[in-house]
């Protein structure tokens, strides 16, 4: 999606780069500003219309995108990438969130006895104390998918770092010493890899108790067969080259070798694919938790604020409680999803999919 | 030639031995779920407010007191006949019989949705490589990558919302089985295999561009064009099957997503499969259950997986000639 669209201009030759053919900025703000207002107006004004809201955040949205993406192409060149940035800053305003949630002005998220006097399902409206609404117990849904942001991200951050160090550890070893312990790897990772994921998920969510560390960990094992394949796979590229080769004959030891030549080399390629984990990690922290196995509910997190629309058709009389966490989970994975993807064309083109 | 033969079952055997080291450490994994469990597996069983004996005694029933290899052993022992004991929790039913139920099931929505996948990927896929960089070509890669991101159970929502419960074309949360009638049976069916299918579908489309443009780009395409072949005629007869071989790479890559989809869409649908078994035992700690429908699960992954993997060697002769 994102390398399309310098297809339709050919890039400027450097020879030339007088008189750049810079196009006019004044469509693409024509068509943002109204675009941005439109949409304004329907989370505000139009709140809780039903279908002509729909249509008017759809046709703002629409016009925005379009209108911001001329504004970019005419200011910054045709390879400026709109879907790109704003792929940056939703997952840059998810973290600060996240990270900043108790200073931020928000209504209850969790405590069921604070919110008696609150209204339930209040659909979401900006210019209320509930810009995106409530669910059944009154609870501030913008409280929550914040809150829930937290519980998300904590858990498959840490889960793709555990992954990381551990998987790269042992991946690394296995490249290195190659024999018995990379047979004893080989089958040890296929062994976790002949549990389907998300079954592997639900026999560790029967026994452990639901919370962040133990669901961190239970995730980290997904992430870990990869990591160690790739780890290897590196390695043994990385062992043949001349840098090797000269620590070796400097006389350096095998530790050594492994710690300051092979694993700065192999760390790269790993924070990519670690991006594109990520967004693997935090679909199935939700499926935990909507399944009633990850997070446990009062404690928001996305999985469990969707599985409420389950309840007696909670979803086809409130449609905003499942689109609320919905449409925020798919922006997250759509974000780290696009994100990972040109991270790893720009530094791991060999890796093409595992 | 014998020589050739020696090695290929010598491949084989070596596979084969390994497939069961495999399954050999996912039992051990499995099995040692009853350990890992908090609190005692005799309160489960019998409740809160007995005897402190009467545990005992259940205990010792259940085998509990017996060096972990012991009790692995007898587990694996009675697995092998077929046997995978009895679930903790009232009606204390048979697991394999539960799982025997279940599993069919589940193994028809997964090849519905993996049959629906292919119908629609290899069109969608086609159209896209013909048109490739134009604005058709463009508007299926954004689909398929905005698809991707959408989560099954969220998908199978959105699903239910508009096509259960807004128009009312299909049924919700029951099921039909085949000896109801087979048109009964896949109407029941659809929705949740539809769901089960938007993600293999868009995975499916995408390697297939992929590969496609790559084909489209041979002299052989050009001879067939060359010749007047009509545009149909080139991908269906000469471009599509150079890349049968990476759908089948595909279909292993994405099988394990397929099961986990097929798990949450029938909990999500409330379908009696495995998935239902498997996450309404998990959640009331009934854990001879989880563990046996782990155990069938992982066994007809690796079963499959290894099909996927000698399959190349029937597709591809150059890997044949390479194996012998």
């Amino acid at each position: 999606m994102s390398d399309t669209l310098t297809v339709s201009d050919p890039k400027p030759s450097p020879a030339a780069p007088a008189a750049p053919a810079r196009r006019s900025p004044w469509p693409g703000l024509a068509a943002a500003v109204p675009g941005l207002v439109v949409f304004g107006l329907s989370v505000t004004v139009l709140a809780g219309s039903g279908w002509p809201q729909i249509v008017a955040v759809a046709a703002g949205l629409g016009a925005s995108y379009w209108g911001l993406n001329a504004l970019g192409r005419a200011r910054f060149g045709a390879s400026f990438d709109l879907m790109f940035w704003l792929c940056v800053v939703w997952l840059v305003a998810l973290v600060a969130a996240a990270i900043a949630a108790p200073l931020l002005p928000m209504s209850e998220h969790q405590d069921i006895v604070q919110t008696l006097n609150s209204p339930g399902m209040a659909v979401p409206d900006l210019s209320t104390a509930h810009p995106l609404g409530t669910n059944n117990f009154g609870l501030d849904l913008l409280g929550r998918i914040v809150y829930g942001a937290r519980s998300s991200l904590v858990v498959s951050l840490a889960a793709v770092l555990i992954g990381m160090i551990v998987g790269g550890a042992i991946g690394i070893a296995a490249g290195y010493f190659r024999r018995a312990t990379d047979a004893t790897v080989g089958v040890l990772t296929n062994a976790l890899l002949a549990v389907p994921p998300l079954i592997l998920l639900i026999a560790l969510g029967t026994v452990l108790e639901p919370n962040l560390r133990n669901i961190s960990i239970a995730l980290s094992l997904l992430a870990l067969p990869s990591m160690i394949r790739m780890a290897r796979a590196n390695t043994l590229a990385f062992v043949q080259r001349e840098f090797v080769l000269a620590a070796q004959a400097l006389g350096a030891s095998k530790w050594r070798i492994m710690l300051r030549e092979l694993a700065p080399n192999v760390a790269l390629p790993l924070a990519s694919y670690g991006m594109v984990m990520v967004s693997v990690l935090i679909v199935a922290e939700a499926s935990l938790s909507f399944l009633g196995l990850g997070i446990q509910p009062p404690a928001p997190s996305w999985g469990n604020m969707i599985a409420e629309g389950q309840d007696n058709n909670a979803f086809s009389e409130h449609p905003h409680i499942v689109l609320v966490p919905g449409v925020t989970l798919f922006l997250t994975v759509f974000a780290f999803n696009l994100i990972g993807e040109k991270a790893r064309k720009r530094w791991d083109p060999r890796q093409a999919k595992l | 030639m014998a020589n050739s033969a020696a090695s290929t079952a010598r491949t084989l055997a070596k596979r084969l031995g390994e497939l069961v080291l495999v399954l050999f450490i996912v039992s051990i994994g499995t099995f040692a779920l009853v350990d890992l469990m908090p609190g005692d597996p005799a309160v489960v069983v019998l409740g809160e407010g007995h005897a402190p004996a009467e545990y005992e005694a259940q205990r010792e029933k259940m085998g509990l007191n017996d060096p972990f290899p012991v009790r692995y052993g007898d587990w694996v022992g009675s697995a092998l006949t077929g046997d995978l004991g009895d679930s903790f929790l009232p009606p204390y039913s048979d697991v394999a019989e539960r799982i025997g139920a279940a599993l069919p099931v589940s193994v028809q929505l997964a090849l519905m949705a993996l049959v629906m996948a292919l119908i629609a990927a290899i069109p969608l896929a086609m159209w896209s490589a013909y048109n490739s960089g134009g604005r058709v070509d463009r508007i299926i890669s954004a689909g398929t990558f905005g698809v991707l991101s959408v989560p099954s159970f969220l998908c199978g929502m959105l699903l239910i919302a508009v096509f259960a419960n807004g128009l009312g074309w299909f049924p919700r949360l029951e099921w039909a089985r085949i000896s109801d009638g087979l048109g009964a049976n896949l109407h029941h069916a659809f929705l949740p295999a539809l769901t089960i299918a938007l993600a293999e579908t868009a995975t499916f489309a995408r390697v297939l561009r992929g590969d496609l443009i790559t084909t489209l780009r041979e002299d052989f395409i050009l001879a067939a064009r060359a010749k007047g072949m009509s545009p149909l005629h080139v991908l269906f007869r000469d471009a599509l099957r150079p890349s049968s071989f990476s759908l089948i790479t595909l279909l292993g890559i994405s099988m394990g997503r397929l099961v986990g989809s097929t798990v949450i869409v029938e909990f999500l649908f409330a379908l009696p499969g495995m998935g239902s078994l498997i996450i309404g035992s998990a959640d009331q700690g009934d854990v001879p259950m989880v563990q046996g429908a782990v155990l069938v699960i992982a066994l007809l992954y690796v079963l499959v997986n290894a099909l996927i993997d000698l399959s190349y060697g029937r597709l591809d002769p150059r890997i044949r000639r390479a194996h012998v």
